[in-house]
């Protein structure tokens, strides 16, 4: 993609942000199976981040909170009330994990937003581990509580009688799919929004429509800031659904 | 007139071009679960916020068949 547009040449690499490398100032040269790559320092600066929000905010526990523990107190509420609406009581066991990955998502997707800065989350390979931790943790936890009884959840009492083996095909692919589809959503809408903010950085270069191209960056920078939280909450509440299914599997 | 070149690769591309169109489809289903939920909410807007979470998952499983265009489309590009 290059175009002549009186002598500048547009350049637009919409990918290459998404490259993992090790930064020039920790020596560069390839990524190995223990180097420290810019993917692990940003997902390092999320974790010291939340420790930062969540341990040193809520040190105080004052009864009028201060902002930042305010923000954590919002926050874990918030999961806290969505686990025990969706999952139930007993679901409620399983709420630090939930929460984690709640925190985790929505950090490394705000810190990802910082100019240069990489985006953990918009690598399907670390997506696919959180989702892949979840599918078969639900599973698991599934065939321990109610043994065979969980593929209750393939076979659905509520349909007529023919329709059941039908039923059950679609209800397995689309158990068997849930993984993909899950680390897939996440890490498509990261790596989407970044490449069009990407894009339209590369137009701002043209002097004709840089006013329009910077407004539009604009633009979208808020509308993933929406998406990044939406992303987030969409990743936790898909997370108590299948838990719901895992914990009661007839219905 | 010859044709040079990878075909098997135009092909792929190409094929990645068309399977990303069905995640228009998925853009069809998301905006028919918020505009229900909306015509509903303004119905009776004292039982809408019990449903947003209703709403996000019709919103996710409605995605979830666009993102496997999606899925289609990478297969084609990187992995055949």
């Amino acid at each position: 993609m290059a175009t002549e547009d009186g002598g500048t040449q547009l350049n637009i690499h919409p990918m290459d942000q998404f490259v993992v490398k090790v930064p020039s100032w920790l020596g560069g040269g390839d990524v190995g199976m223990f180097s420290i790559t810019n993917a692990a320092i940003w997902m390092g600066v999320a974790v010291v981040c939340i420790v930062a929000l969540m341990v040193l905010g809520t040190r105080g526990r004052a009864i009028v909170p201060s902002r930042s523990q305010s923000i954590a107190e919002v926050l874990y509420g918030f999961v806290h009330k969505m686990v025990e609406d969706i999952a139930g009581k007993d679901g409620l066991k399983y709420f630090p994990y939930i929460f984690t990955l709640f925190i985790f998502i929505l950090v490394a997707n705000v810190v990802g937003l910082l100019p240069g800065s990489f985006t953990t989350t918009s690598h399907i390979a670390v997506t696919a581990v959180m989702a892949m931790a979840v599918f078969l943790g639900v599973t698991i936890l599934g065939l321990a509580k109610h043994g065979l009884g969980f593929l209750n959840i393939f076979w659905i009492k509520a349909a007529p009688l023919p329709l059941r083996p039908i039923l059950a095909f679609i209800e397995i692919i689309s158990y068997f799919v849930r993984p993909i589809s899950h680390s897939i959503r996440l890490a498509g809408n990261l790596m989407a929004g970044h490449a069009v903010i990407k894009v339209f950085a590369g137009f701002a270069v043209v002097t004709l429509i840089s006013p329009f191209a910077i407004g539009a960056i604009v633009a979208i920078y808020a509308l993933e800031m929406l998406v990044v939280c939406i992303q987030a909450y969409v990743f936790t509440i898909l997370t108590c659904v299948y838990l719901k299914d895992a914990l009661h599997p007839h219905h | 007139m010859a044709i040079e070149g990878d075909l098997v690769q135009m092909g792929a591309y190409v094929g990645a071009g068309l399977a990303c169109t069905g995640m228009g489809g998925a853009a069809v289903g998301v905006g028919h679960v918020v505009g229900n939920y909306l015509s509903g909410a303004l119905r009776n807007p004292a039982a809408a916020a019990g449903q947003t979470a209703t709403m996000f998952i019709g919103i996710a499983f409605a995605e979830a068949l666009g993102i496997f265009s999606f899925l289609v489309a990478l297969l084609l590009m990187f992995a055949v």
